[in-house]
């Protein structure tokens, strides 16, 4: 009698800490509770502030539309998503295996030196198409590189990752510095900067981005190497062996131990793909819209994608609405900031806004559901594992 | 510095002491932020968010010593400023479980574009600066030569701001409370088994919040520092990830209060020597020495590497009840 009704019991699904709340909720109000009302609420703050100042928020939001989308300005918002996109699927891959890889502003900055500085002593040498994909790999295999030591420290001897990406990043600005000041600097020019390409040898444009307002060929192809590499990101997290074990190491690394799955290979797996993620990032932003680098040149975007990511709840076709938004406010952005005599540091404010405030409706959605917005991360099981 | 070095020579007795004065003015804003990063670490709390306290700290600390004519107005401003945004902090992440992670972004990134903002739209004119800090020279020991510093324009060891001194204290009292009192068991309890400390009748949240109070008020004081005593002036980029180097400081400490002191001057000394080469003609890249720290600690933790002492509830929220 006892032996059946534990054979029942065990026949049942085990409660559903998580989605249980969705249920609740219901998913069309789940998913604009913790993806719309953040963004909503910041613009909203934001627009108090720009009246506190006096400036009109209105025509400020206006300002942002027509700088980032108007005229020819649509085609540098497009490019944009290039390199932001690439940098958060890269973020996608590491956080969703629970790794904060903090270091994509090193990795980025690094990548983008060496392949500026090589770029220009291989054009002499190589057709142009084999050039551009053979940087791509360099920048793509430089980013992953930069992940190495963190990834073999925490492997190895599971030192906080968040400690020694850090100080790789300080590193890797500095390297890249050198690296342009010294041996990729452009001899013709005193400004420490690497040479240009010439402008034809960039990145090709997509057919039918060209516009009549300016003389810019087009949106580069690296947009679309990003929204394919989005795609293949979610196939890999979602569909495939390697990213359903790299979830597990994600959700619990004392689980994936005892799955029996190759913890440091894996922790070492998610740190090159995400490094490599990132190193394209830079190929995209140097072969497709700089054409060279300079000493001071340091956009920072690491930062501004790390909201972006987590309002699309780490999945990496979802973010992509969110990197066209941002890069638009940030094209916009500058334009807009300039018209109200403003310092273009005011979007890294709205940034910060929105993922303050998706702090905040995350607890609200805690309360009322109970689930968190990192897939697979309940803080109950997490601190158990810590407790284990 | 650069013109003492000019008119001097590199080896002589004023360009080393400019070189050992470099280093305490870089060092400082450091020392402190580290300081307060640790305490909050070793509560369980690991604040990312310490680059927008500094940056706070440094624009409340310039306008307030700027409009209120005195040093210690500034200071006072600046810790207030640091603490008033580590609220944020305790509310989101200590009573509130939120990660820490994404708050501490959230933070750096807002106090990045709110500093900007009220800055360019306050002083976008005048770009004011402020005066030379006062300097007390101890007595006896400010004429030695070299770390002596008497008469200098930036001092030296034993010639500073009255405040370099009190941090230097403060620095021993934060690795005392630590190690030997109820208050610094406690702290430690919070970010070792927060279950056991709440067991035993003792306010997880309160422990946290104070700790994470204290880094505010702490890396505020290090930016206040930064734009008052070794910069004389704000700008938007004047912390340039200070506040990541020293979060980075204060783990590499192991959580020992000395080491984070001894780690931020030589910080400071590898910035100072930079300029110090690059005035001497010495064919050294700024760039190289600037990552030298880094890159030494990062060759040490691979050779010898052995896992880096963290509490083990870091980065953890605190929920009541649960296991």
């Amino acid at each position: 009698m006892t032996e059946t009704t534990a054979a029942v019991e065990l026949r049942e699904p085990p409660p559903r800490e998580v989605t249980g709340g969705q249920a609740q909720l219901g998913r069309v109000s789940d998913f604009f509770l913790r993806s719309i009302l953040p963004l909503v609420l910041a613009l909203g703050t934001g627009a108090i502030i720009l009246a506190a100042i006096g400036v009109d928020p209105i025509q400020y939001y206006k300002d942002v539309y027509s700088g980032g989308v108007q005229f020819a300005a649509w085609q540098d918002s497009l490019m944009r998503v290039a390199p932001l996109l690439l940098i958060a699927v890269g973020l996608i891959v590491a956080f969703r295996a629970g790794i904060w890889n903090l270091g994509m502003d090193g990795q980025f900055l690094l990548a983008a030196a060496v392949i500026s500085g090589l770029g220009s002593r291989f054009e002499e040498h190589l057709p142009n198409t084999i050039n551009l994909l053979l940087l791509s790999l360099i920048a793509g295999a430089v980013g992953a590189a930069w992940t190495i030591v963190p990834a073999l420290l925490k492997a190895r001897y599971e030192l906080n990752e968040i400690i020694t990406t850090l100080m790789m990043t300080f590193i890797g600005i500095n390297l890249a510095q050198i690296l342009v000041k010294g041996p990729f600097q452009d001899p013709t020019t005193t400004t420490p900067q690497t040479r240009a390409f010439d402008f034809t040898a960039l990145l090709p444009s997509i057919p039918g981005t060209e516009s009549t307002s300016r003389r810019w060929p087009g949106v580069h192809v690296g947009l679309l190497v990003a929204v394919a590499a989005a795609f293949v990101v979610w196939f890999l997290m979602s569909r495939t062996s390697l990213g359903l074990r790299l979830q597990v190491l994600g959700a619990s690394m004392r689980s994936a131990r005892h799955m029996g799955l190759d913890v440091p290979r894996l922790i070492i797996v998610a740190f090159l793909l995400s490094g490599f993620f990132v190193g394209l990032a830079a190929a995209t932003e140097i072969l497709g819209v700089k054409g060279y680098q300079r000493a001071d040149w340091n956009p920072a975007f690491g930062l501004w994608v790390v909201p972006l990511v987590f309002l699309a709840r780490l999945h990496a076709i979802g973010v992509i609405p969110y990197v066209v938004l941002l890069s638009l406010a940030s094209i916009g952005g500058d334009y807009a900031a300039q018209n109200a005599g403003l310092t273009p540091q005011f979007t890294l404010l709205l940034v910060g806004l929105t993922l303050l405030f998706m702090a905040l409706t995350e607890w609200i959605a805690r309360r009322a559901a109970g689930g968190s917005y990192l897939p697979g991360v309940s803080y109950r099981r997490h601190r158990a594992e810590r407790a284990g | 510095m650069t013109t003492v070095l000019a008119a001097t020579g590199v080896f002589s007795e004023q360009a080393l002491t400019a070189l050992v004065a470099g280093a305490i003015l870089a060092g400082v804003p450091l020392m402190f932020a580290a300081l307060g990063e640790l305490v909050s670490q070793r509560a369980g709390v690991l604040n990312i968010g310490l680059e927008g306290m500094m940056l706070m700290g440094a624009y409340a600390g310039f306008v307030a010593a700027y409009h209120g004519g005195s040093e210690w107005l500034g200071f006072g401003a600046g810790m207030l400023a640091g603490a008033g945004v580590s609220l944020l902090m305790v509310l989101f992440c200590v009573r509130w479980g939120l990660d820490q992670i994404v708050t501490g972004i959230a933070i750096t990134l807002t106090c990045e574009g709110a500093t900007a903002l009220i800055f360019e739209s306050e002083f976008a004119e005048s770009r004011p600066t402020l005066g030379a800090t006062d300097k007390l020279a101890i007595a006896g020991l400010s004429d030695l030569p070299v770390v002596g510093g008497k008469g200098e324009s930036n001092g030296s060891v034993f010639t500073q701001p009255l405040i370099v001194y009190l941090g230097l204290v403060l620095a021993v009292l934060v690795a005392w409370m630590l190690r030997r009192t109820h208050m610094g068991l406690n702290v430690r309890a919070a970010g070792d088994a927060p279950g056991a400390l709440d067991a035993a009748g003792v306010s997880v949240f309160a422990t946290r919040s104070w700790a994470v109070l204290f880094a505010g008020a702490m890396a505020g004081l290090g930016g206040a520092f930064l734009a008052i005593v070794s910069a004389g002036l704000f700008q938007d980029t004047i912390v340039g990830g200070r506040g990541f180097i020293a979060i980075v400081l204060a783990m590499l400490a192991r959580s020992r209060p000395l080491w984070a002191v001894v780690g931020a001057m030589l910080f400071g000394a590898s910035l100072s020597i930079a300029d110090w080469a690059q005035v001497a003609q010495i064919n050294i890249s700024t760039d190289f020495v600037f990552m030298l720290p880094f890159l030494l600690v990062l060759v040490v933790l691979v050779l010898f590497g052995r896992r880096a002492y963290l509490p083990a509830a870091l980065a953890l929220p605190y929920e009541r009840g649960s296991r």
